[in-house]
């Protein structure tokens, strides 16, 4: 193959197409095309209409909830839910995703896609914590952002990069828990905190296997082939170092034993915001952005063009 | 990608004085590349903007002979061995054969009418634009270099978001590019972004939205969630205008729309407000520097003078 690339041609002959096509011939030989089928297992699991939603894990991990709503613009966002917890003596903000249990509720949340309302939301409340050094729990679980037309016309993506912005910046310690879900820029705009803490049957991923499976392979039906090449597994999100823990569920899976699952999310949380606690603000701060400044993967040899 | 074709035909057929033709595909009008060229790449009749290279909008907006590329020799890596129906780094090396550029954006230092600038460009002909990990860092390098030499910097954005191809660690350069603008923000350094057809996903959901002035091109499209998906999820189909420039403009989401032509100007105008502080007319000072080539303009003086105000270390600035 080599050496048929550095093949000398004439002018305007190309045999890129050629090498293209043996390559993709080649490498569909090799490639093990086999779909494992525990991912496609984890991906239903993450959506399993019986696991704990955010305020399942409110009501087991925090009995002195109060739901704060509004964004002070527009409306509340149920898809979002957020308030001040009473958690070991002190209190704590919690934010997260909320799909619904039944159709009407389901209905009511809009199935935890938020709409720009509930980001602003989620902002206005991590900087009322901030104001008076109120740590931070975000715990998410959405299919994504909603794709709606007046979603889109009240600023879907500034709601979105404004959050992300919003959790930069915040002085106090912040721990993001993907607990289901975790789809797309909808999904990240809660999860940039100190520490990203995983629950093993949760996915974490750039667009959902579905999406890209219909760009990618012009096949919606090929979503298991994308959800493993995505890599959207607990263990590979560990392994790519995205996520700073996985947390192990109840045998079974979350769905199985909720006040479980809640004490050992209750439980990692202790942990680490006595670390996070123990670090001074612009330290935590500094450490938090040089953390996503590490993100990513690349070679610095290529040729300078210019 | 007609335009690109163009340009070849041009460079290669250089002595035979033939420059080659495109229609508008807004208008239909057929319009010769040096007409083209000379109105920055916008139909005269209808004022279609046609999407441009990243090379192109360099060569619009820097100083002829001042561009400095940084970061230039980043290339992507494969971390997910990504394989769709072909493997990630065949739709790499591809991209970088159509477009002569080795990722989706490149980044220098430029001066823009005689005022010095970081300026990163994205280029939509590679791989839709998409932000991988070199597309983050190179957005983090060129905040380091605005930090450090304390020029403002200008981000022209054209994206369809993230790229599927480096999962989530394309997902996590959001946050990476937003942490960039925390950081930016804390040194006080200006930073402006130009939304160009089309800025979408990923981009638009974090540094295109998070500049102190957003510009927008007339009619690009800039959103959160592509018409199609859209389309798809209501089942309904869009109006024509949904999501373009115009539109988002109404909504609040964008300070100005400004026609190409036009860009560079703005772009210094804007530049020299948020740095000096100082709200002046300057317009006629700019009439007066563009007619007299070669010749400092008035404005650039009183820039000049603005910037020393602002910020004293600059007074030893190597004009």
């Amino acid at each position: 193959m080599t050496e048929l690339k550095r093949l000398p041609t004439l002018p305007g002959v190309h045999l890129r197409d050629e090498i293209a096509k043996i390559s993709h011939r080649l490498i569909e030989l090799n490639h093990d095309r086999r779909l494992d089928k525990a991912v496609w297992d984890r991906v239903e699991l993450a959506r399993h209409p019986e696991r704990p939603y955010t305020l399942d894990y409110i009501h087991h991990m925090f009995p002195g909830f109060i739901e704060l709503r509004g964004d002070r613009c527009f409306a509340d966002d149920p898809a979002i839910v957020g308030g001040l917890a009473a958690y070991m003596g002190r209190t704590i903000m919690v934010i997260g995703h909320q799909k619904g249990r039944d159709l009407a509720a389901r209905t009511r949340r809009n199935f935890g896609m938020p709409r720009p309302e509930g980001y602003r939301k989620a902002q206005r409340l991590m900087n009322l914590a901030n104001k008076f050094g109120i740590p931070v729990l975000t715990l998410i679980d959405t299919a994504g952002a909603y794709p709606g037309v007046a979603a889109e016309e009240r600023g879907q993506a500034a709601a979105i990069s404004q959050s992300l912005l919003c959790m930069a910046r915040l002085d106090v310690p912040t721990v993001a828990v993907i607990i289901g879900e975790g789809g797309s820029g909808g999904a990240l705009a809660l999860a940039l905190a100190d520490r990203v803490i995983m629950l093993e049957n949760a996915i974490y991923s750039v667009i959902s296997p579905e999406s890209c499976a219909a760009i990618l392979w012009k096949d919606a039906e090929e979503a298991h082939l994308a959800a493993q090449t995505l890599r959207l597994t607990s263990a590979n999100l560990s392994e790519l170092g995205a996520v700073d823990a996985v947390l192990p569920e109840p045998r079974g899976g979350a769905h199985r034993d909720h006040a479980a699952a809640s004490s050992i999310i209750k439980q990692a949380l202790e942990d680490n915001l006595r670390e996070l606690e123990a670090m001074h603000p612009q330290a935590r701060k500094r450490q938090r952005l040089e953390k996503f400044r590490q993100m990513g993967v690349w070679s610095e040899g290529g040729l300078t063009l210019f | 990608m007609a335009q690109k074709v163009s340009i070849d035909i041009s460079r290669r057929n250089g002595d035979t004085g033939f420059r080659g033709a495109e229609s508008c595909p807004a208008c239909k009008q057929l319009l010769s590349t040096e007409e083209l060229e000379a109105n920055y790449k916008v139909c005269p009749h209808c004022n279609y903007h046609f999407r441009i290279s990243a090379a192109e909008r360099v060569a619009q907006l820097a100083d002829r002979g001042t561009w400095n590329e940084i970061a230039a020799s980043l290339r992507s890596a494969d971390p997910l061995h990504f394989f769709d129906l072909r493997p990630y780094p065949d739709r790499l090396e591809e991209a970088e054969y159509d477009t002569g550029l080795p990722e989706a954006m490149i980044a220098g230092t430029c001066r823009i009418h005689k005022m010095d600038t970081v300026l990163a460009v994205m280029d939509f002909g590679f791989m839709g634009g998409s932000m991988g990990s070199v597309v983050g860092e190179k957005f983090w390098r060129a905040v380091d270099t605005a930090i450090e030499t304390r020029y403002p910097l200008v981000v022209v954005c054209a994206s369809g978001g993230a790229r599927m191809q480096e999962g989530i660690i394309s997902l996590l350069q959001m946050a990476k590019t937003t942490c960039a603008v925390e950081i930016l923000g804390e040194a006080a350094v200006p930073f402006v972004s130009v939304l160009t057809d089309p800025t979408t996903g990923g981009v638009m959901a974090s540094f295109a939205t998070l500049a102190d002035v957003v510009i927008a091109e007339p009619r690009s499209l800039l959103c959160f969630s592509g018409p199609r998906v859209i389309e798809q999820t209501i089942k309904e189909k869009l109006p024509a205008d949904f999501g373009r420039a115009e539109k988002n403009l109404d909504h609040g989401q964008i300070d100005m729309i400004v026609p190409r032509p036009e860009l560079k100007d703005r772009l210094v105008q804007v530049l020299g407000m948020l740095e000096g502080g100082v709200a002046c007319a300057i317009e006629p000072l700019w009439e007066e520097e563009k007619s007299s080539p070669g010749r400092r303009g008035a404005f650039a003086e009183a820039l000049d003078r603005i910037k020393a105000l602002a910020n004293p270390s600059r007074r030893s600035s190597k004009r």
